[in-house]
């Protein structure tokens, strides 16, 4: 039969692991020959991961390969002209916009994450509606984000096109983001916690600052390294807030394009495609670099935990 | 003033709880009322049905564009659900430990790179491959359909495998003790009990496909007519907004940004169908 273990006496099993008895590689392949169906799923799952990975693989080998050739020290310049199209003033942009945006959203997601986790009753209607608004927030295209930030802060509020514009528009869109992310660090702290706190006769205030806050911080950092990765890969909906000039900002007021506007702007000029695989190079190994020590930080939550 | 200090503060809570209703609201009323006076000014039927855009000649129909993207949001889910549903189960069932550490964080980096790399993969190697095996520009709605495919591969990974997870040991278990393999066991009882976490898996996957702007307009074509095949071009609405939002004045702009109000409502519906997916789920 296919059963992988022999069921042994309650008592035997978690003390001796090893008396389990293991099919061997033989007798499986001996069980899969009377079933092809089967094998032939267990392939096609096989299969399916492989390619999966393979893709990624494929991308990110591509990518390394053909664009580190094209790194030069030029395209690190301070200055971008016609004739040497730096990357740099856009690598400012980014960090500029970043901390804008999240200057803003972090502020705001923690905060009602607290809410929602330290203070609103349980199946309150204002909760429930921040649940769904918050998650039509995630689903909302990029692109109407930049429509909206547009709409609302190019022309309604005269921003122009500005640094401010794009930040502000961004900051709406990792929002959830972070006010998910926070919100499952804070539900992870233990209630034993608060209820210590509130026996020395700790506030709520402070019960929430001094003693919860301080337990859900990697938690909160690994959502605001997403929500960073987030709007470095940004194009589409800083395009039409951010603008699309190509020097450093000088001021919040002022354009400036981001490394990824930055890229697509090479690629449809069309005159620039070795720059363009030098800029893909980049900006990949930033949000590898993001994306990586994002799930090195929930990890090590995860363990402290157990 | 310690009582002042807590109440001040749960003031303060509430009201950054509250800034996600009022961006949606904030969204909501910019986009419809913008949108709304051009759908108006153009007829409702000719903006939503009519086959033409020619913004030159006042002709705006963007029923192209909404077929367009309908087709490589398809495409897209023909190409990405098989592959991202078969990874999710073999994630949750069929995985060894020591493998799930590596090929785990491979699908969460490749919902990390940005749509602009993404793209940029597509036109440099994808579009050339279309090229040689089919001729053409090689920019078409096959190779639209390929990238956001993949694109949509760890949505869907994530939202499944979190599924077949969730479902019951003693499903697989009791299938196993009736004798079926392995495979069997996880395809007939315990894939069907996750199925509506599976389906919305594919739901959330259809949104980001339909969503996704600066891939496909480097790897569709963007011919603003009628999708005339699988390997011709096509322009989504997305790219639509993107190609000519730059220029466009009066009521071209406003055009634009009523396709923008058609996109967001399409989101709407996928988001609702979404949550009560999710819903159904826990019930």
């Amino acid at each position: 039969m296919n059963q992988k273990s022999v069921a042994l006496p309650r008592e035997n099993r978690k003390d001796h692991p090893a008396s389990i008895k293991r099919q061997t590689l033989r007798q499986k392949l001996a069980a899969y020959r009377k079933t092809p169906g089967s094998l032939a799923i267990l392939i096609l799952l096989i299969l399916s991961a492989v390619i999966t990975v393979g893709a990624l693989i494929a991308l990110i080998g591509y990518i390394l390969v053909m664009g580190i050739p094209h790194l030069r020290p030029s395209l690190f310049a301070w200055e971008y002209n016609s004739e040497n199209v730096s990357m740099m003033p856009a690598i400012i942009n980014t960090v500029i916009i970043t901390a804008l945006s999240l200057i803003i959203a972090v502020p705001l997601g923690i905060g009602s994450a607290i809410y929602l986790v330290e203070y609103a009753k349980r199946g309150s209607k204002l909760v429930s509606l921040v649940r769904i608004t918050a998650e039509t927030l995630s689903g909302i295209p990029s692109i109407v984000y930049g429509l909206f930030g547009y709409l609302m802060l190019v022309i309604a509020c005269g921003f122009k096109y500005s640094i401010l514009s794009g930040g502000l528009t961004l900051a709406i869109m990792i929002l959830p983001v972070i006010m998910r992310t926070t919100e499952e660090a804070l539900k992870s702290v233990p209630d034993s916690f608060r209820e210590g706190s509130f026996a020395l006769g700790a506030g709520r205030l402070r019960t929430v600052f001094k003693i919860v806050l301080p337990s859900a911080v990697p938690g909160i950092l690994s959502g605001i390294i997403l929500g960073m990765g987030r709007v470095v890969g940004e194009t589409a909906a800083l395009m039409y807030t951010a603008g699309t000039v190509a020097g450093v900002a000088d001021g919040l007021f002022a354009s400036g394009r981001t490394l990824s506007v930055h890229m697509y702007l090479l690629l449809s000029e069309g005159l620039y495609t070795d720059q363009a695989y030098g800029t893909a190079v980049i900006l990949l190994i930033m949000v590898v670099l993001l994306n990586g020590v994002s799930g090195l930080i929930a990890k090590r939550l995860a363990k402290g935990l157990q | 003033m310690k009582q002042l200090k807590e109440r001040g503060m749960k003031v303060v809570f509430l009201l950054a709880a509250c800034t996600s209703i009022m961006a949606v609201a904030l969204i909501c009323v910019f986009l419809f009322t913008n949108g709304f006076s051009a759908i108006g000014k153009i007829g409702v039927l000719d903006f939503l049905f009519g086959g033409k855009w020619k913004p030159l000649n006042d002709i705006y129909g963007i029923f192209p564009m909404i077929l367009g993207s309908i087709y490589v949001t398809g495409g897209a889910i023909l190409a990405g659900v098989p592959i991202g549903l078969l990874c999710a189960v073999f994630l949750a069932e069929f995985c060894p430990p020591a493998l799930y550490r590596i090929v785990k964080p491979a699908v969460d980096l490749l919902a990390g790179i940005p749509s602009v790399v993404y793209g940029f993969f597509g036109l440099v190697v994808i579009v050339p491959i279309m090229q040689n095996l089919f001729g053409g520009s090689g920019k078409s709605m096959l190779t639209a359909s390929l990238l956001l495919g993949l694109m949509i591969l760890p949505t869907i990974i994530g939202v499944a495998e979190s599924a077949i997870r969730a479902v019951p040991r003693s499903y697989y278990e009791g299938a196993l003790a009736l004798g079926a393999t392995r495979e069997r066991s996880v395809f007939a009882a315990v894939l069907p009990a996750a199925k509506s976490g599976v389906l919305a898996g594919v739901v959330l996957g259809i949104g980001r496909a339909i969503g996704e702007t600066m891939a496909v307009i480097m790897v569709a074509g963007n011919q603003a007519m009628m999708p005339q095949g699988l390997l011709r071009g096509v322009r989504t609405m997305t790219a639509n907004i993107v190609l000519e939002m730059g220029y466009a004045v009066d009521l071209h702009r406003e055009a634009l940004i009523a396709t923008a109000v058609v996109l967001f409502v399409f989101i709407l519906i996928i988001n609702l169908s979404f949550s009560l997916l999710k819903r159904g789920e826990k019930a």
